[in-house]
């Protein structure tokens, strides 16, 4: 889910807009500036300063600790090797699912991607859950047909390959969802002229397709490694008990071990995560600049390679690797949740719907989840959605060297890994200079951070819909008499209002399975439904965690189905899997 | 309604000056077209009327009011310019019936329900769609939908209506249609009208002066036969019409209006430009050039000015030849004839008119 506007994020200048002259009214827009610049830039600055202050002093005592320290740098090698390994899994099974939907005849094309999606928005900690329930011994799915491994063998998923297989799975549709967008921009004519000129087969998708995507794999590869680098649902929830560490894993020990006196440690391990995360987008777009494949000619003929008999050989394949990515893993996932007793063999007799009823009736701490989820990516979809329309306003309609900045600035809390922003805000809002008040262990700061985390989410679809909008509907009412305010309220938000909605619904849907974030800022009493499912698993409550999962699973596929629905109303690239 | 005067506007885009030095006073009631090729700044200029630009110098007036001098620093935003305007892209409002489009500029400026549908219902009539007020502006065809915001300009009753190329959108068959219905707009309404395009032809048929733009400047304003048959220079000659402009050396005036102009080895008579018969010099300074329409061309064996045929086209009725004149053979004449020619063949012309000028230079006076 994260990925999804991170894809966004790295093609920012695609807005075209008409300056308009200046006028005084107008102004006040500029304002709106500020709040942003506090939320979204400042804790990352802040978070600069800490790794080189020690007690109000300049010093380099915390990076020479830190990096001085063998753990760290065997996290960060486990870091690399889980992430890179990961990637590349995500680049074989997105890429080819990306070549096979976008340019060959396979059927039920929508159902293909809307079902290979589904990985992606949900959340990583629930994606690990259910495979550990479908492998190793105590699977409930696995024993129901006796086929489960004999008690006592190892859980294979606890390993560095096994956190590699569910990084690859995870982030797959990111690589599916930018090689596709640049392959539906391969105009037919291009492939239709290697034809003509005699190439065929192997020859075409190696010498033309390829060369010609290379900048959709190479954009798709960059962001499943950042994505990977910085997750930690799954890291957390297989790399623990194998005690295998990775950088966010590290920090989140550190922290939940030490509490904040090691502020100044895990502030450097932030900072080294997030440079490898930089480096990654560097490297990046280095690449990219190297290539410039304008592709000219008519968009949106895409190419129908017919796969004559071999396609429902093609297209049992692809359903197959969908059944086992998804389908399978979930069925696990619901096994384990309807099992009377753990380790009791499940059948159709004694199947038992008493781990839902704990969990949301009789637990305080889970029905209290479930709350501070909701209120808290409500909160934060209401308020990001009510700053994002003037806000979109301003950087498309009054484009100036600021808006350009505030539009590249707004994505660092979204594409620096989710624990740097964690510690970017502890650092902040631990004592708020001036105030002397302290965010620090309450609900407060968490809705911050996920303020800063998901501020894009909400803006790029209104500014979408903002750029997408002819302007002369904007001055056609301006040159009926309607002032700044009229045409916003008449014109501007109606207009707007399907893309604003649906930036709302994005930012719910990620904020309710959020993780990363919370798990460094909760504290009793405050948690989030996704430590709730991490901390029930830690504690061997796998059969409540499995339920709380499952019905998370329903309310993304839900939502997820809404949007589906929604999406011929909708401005075009609103829907993150519809291009 | 009124006069529309601008003075020495000024207009640049970074370091691109988009509307140069450029004044214009535009009668009450007049239809005004403001014709040239991409990029010569009649939109900008149409923006600037509008309010949309601010200049960088000069001054703009509508019917005595100052509404734009950067130098007293003057600025009327569009809202408070009671302008209509009509774009292009018709830029209705999708979410809102035909008849809230029509009748929004009423619901600004806060006019009651039974008066604004009362004057709704005349301006959807006027454009003849009265029976669509409530369909969604999607539902329509493009001409109906420039129909509609032609009604929300009347209704708001303007100083003005300004039309951004309001017929580039549609199809050849549909441009004529809706050039009738802007040209009865005006007649009923007595609109001033000012109509930006670079299609000649539209702004021929439907204004009664118009201003020929090119690289920011306006090269010639004039009612639509005195351009045709009077450009003032190389561009507008090239511009309007169909003809060619051939240089010429040896101008002999006879008097205000004519003189006699040699071509190859005959004299050929023909008005000429009063500029001209000022500052002989120019004759000299081969600036000078002569105007040729097609229809001022005819082939006839008799005729002294001998030329080849390079190319010959049907167009129903007649044909219209190019026809290589000239010692060096460097000039194409367009011509009308009667019958069909061979191409290659040498064909003899006659000239009955010409206009010789003197602005052969590509700049503005």
């Amino acid at each position: 889910m994260q990925a999804v506007s991170r894809l966004r994020g790295f093609w920012p200048g695609m807005i075209t807009a008409r300056s308009n002259s200046n006028r005084s009214s107008d102004r006040l827009l500029y304002w709106l500036l500020v709040p942003v610049f506090v939320v979204s830039i400042l804790p990352i600055v802040r978070l600069g300063f800490e790794g080189v202050m020690v007690g109000g002093v300049p010093s380099f005592d915390y990076f020479r600790d830190v990096l001085g320290n063998g753990s760290t740098w065997q996290a960060t090698a486990n870091s690399l090797y889980t992430a890179g390994l990961g990637t590349i899994i995500s680049l074989l099974i997105g890429g080819s699912f990306a070549f096979l939907v976008a340019l060959t005849d396979v059927r039920a094309k929508a159902a293909l991607v809307f079902c290979f999606m589904i990985p992606m928005m949900i959340p990583p900690q629930i994606t690990a859950l259910s495979w550990v329930q479908l492998t190793g011994p105590s699977s409930a799915l696995l024993n129901a047909f006796g086929i489960a491994p004999a008690m006592g063998s190892p859980q294979p998923l606890y390993s560095a390959e096994g956190i590699a297989l569910l990084l690859g799975i995870q982030h797959a549709s990111i690589v599916f969802l930018t090689l596709r967008a640049n392959l539906r921009m391969l105009p037919r004519e291009q492939i239709e002229a290697a034809r003509l000129a005699g190439a065929r087969g192997g020859r075409l998708w190696w010498q033309i397709i390829l060369p010609l995507t290379s900048p959709g794999l190479i954009a798709g590869t960059a962001m499943a490694f950042v994505t990977a680098l910085g997750n930690f649902g799954i890291t957390a929830m297989l790399g623990i008990p194998a005690n295998y560490a990775t950088l966010p894993t590290l920090i989140y020990q550190k922290l939940a071990g030490f509490g904040p006196s090691v502020l100044g440690e895990v502030s450097v391990l932030a900072m080294l995560i997030g440079a490898i995360a930089i480096c990654g987008v560097a490297l990046h777009h280095r690449l990219l600049s190297k290539r410039d494949y304008r592709l000219m000619g008519m968009v949106g003929r895409p190419l129908d390679i017919r796969l004559g008999a071999r396609r429902p050989m093609i297209e049992g394949i692809l359903w197959t690797v969908l059944v086992a990515i998804l389908v399978v893993p979930l069925l696990a996932l619901i096994a384990t949740s309807l099992v009377p007793a753990f380790g009791v063999k499940l059948n159709f007799d004694n199947y038992s719907f008493a781990a839902f009823r704990e969990v949301l009736f009789v637990q305080p701490s889970t029905a209290r989840a479930f709350q501070n989820s909701f209120m808290l990516s409500v909160g934060a979809a209401v308020t990001l959605v009510l700053v994002c329309l003037p806000l979109a306003y301003v950087m498309v309609r009054r484009p100036s060297r600021l808006t350009k900045l505030i539009n590249l600035l707004v994505e660092v809390p979204y594409a620096l890994p989710g624990v740097v922003l964690a510690i970017a805000c502890i650092l902040l809002f631990i004592r708020i200079p001036l105030l002397d008040v302290s965010l620090y262990g309450t609900l407060g700061i968490i809705f911050i951070a996920y303020l800063a985390r998901f501020l894009v989410i909400a803006l790029r679809p209104v500014m979408n819909s903002f750029s997408q909008l002819d302007p002369a509907l904007e001055e056609a009412a301006q040159a009926c008499g309607a002032g700044l305010g009229r045409r916003l309220r008449d014109i501007l938000l109606p207009l707007a209002a399907p893309s604003a909605a649906a930036g709302a619904l994005l930012v719910f849907l990620t904020a309710f399975n959020e993780l990363t974030v919370s798990a460094l800022l909760w504290a009793s009493g405050n948690e989030t439904l996704g430590v709730l499912i991490f901390n029930l698993d830690d504690s061997g409550d796998t059969v409540l965690a499995s339920a709380v999962a499952v019905m998370v699973v329903l309310v993304v596929i839900a939502l997820m189905s809404c949007f589906q629905l929604a999406s011929r109303r909708l401005p075009k690239g609103v829907v993150p899997w519809q291009t | 309604m009124a006069d529309i005067n601008l003075s020495r506007i000024t207009k640049s885009f970074g370091d691109y000056r988009a509307v140069n030095q450029v004044s214009l006073d535009i009668a009450d009631g007049e239809f005004v077209a403001l014709l040239g090729p991409s990029g010569c700044g009649k939109t900008t200029l149409l923006r600037l009327l509008a309010g949309f630009e601010e200049p960088d110098g000069g001054v703009i007036s509508l019917g005595g009011q100052v509404v734009a001098d950067p130098q007293s620093n003057i600025m009327v935003t569009p809202e408070m310019r009671n302008l209509g305007i009509v774009f292009q892209s018709y830029a209705l409002w999708p979410h809102m019936s035909v008849a809230r489009n029509v009748g929004y500029p009423l619901e600004v400026r806060g006019l009651g329900r039974a008066e604004r549908d009362h004057k709704i219902k005349a301006a959807l009539d006027t454009v003849a769609l009265g029976p669509y007020a409530d369909r969604s502006p999607t539902e329509l065809s493009g001409g109906q939908r420039q129909r509609v915001a032609l009604a929300r300009c009347l209704v708001m009753e303007p100083r003005a209506v300004l039309l951004d190329e309001p017929l580039a959108n549609l199809d050849v068959h549909l441009r004529e249609t809706m050039q009738q219905a802007f040209l009865d707009f005006h007649r009923r309404t007595g609109a001033t009208m000012i109509y930006v395009t670079h299609d000649q032809a539209e702004a021929m048929a439907m204004a009664d002066r118009i201003a020929v733009m090119d690289k920011g400047h306006i090269r010639q304003m004039a009612a639509p036969e005195t351009l045709y048959r009077e450009p003032a220079d190389l561009m507008v000659a090239g511009f309007v019409g169909a003809g060619a402009v051939l240089p010429i050396s040896n101008v002999s005036i006879t008097d205000d209006r004519t003189c006699s102009v040699r071509l190859g080895d005959t004299d050929v008579a023909a008005r000429i430009c009063p500029n001209f018969v000022r500052n002989r010099a120019a004759a000299h300074a081969g600036q000078a050039g002569i105007c040729l329409r097609p229809e001022d061309v005819w082939v006839d064996d008799a005729g002294a000015l001998r030329g080849s045929v390079e190319d010959c086209v049907y167009l129903g009725g007649r044909f219209r030849l190019s026809v290589r004149i000239g010692q060096d053979r460097d000039h194409v004449l367009p011509v009308y004839a009667n019958r069909r020619a061979r191409i290659g063949e040498n064909v003899g012309l006659k000239v009955s008119d010409g206009w010789v000028f003197d602005r052969m230079q590509g700049e503005a006076a």
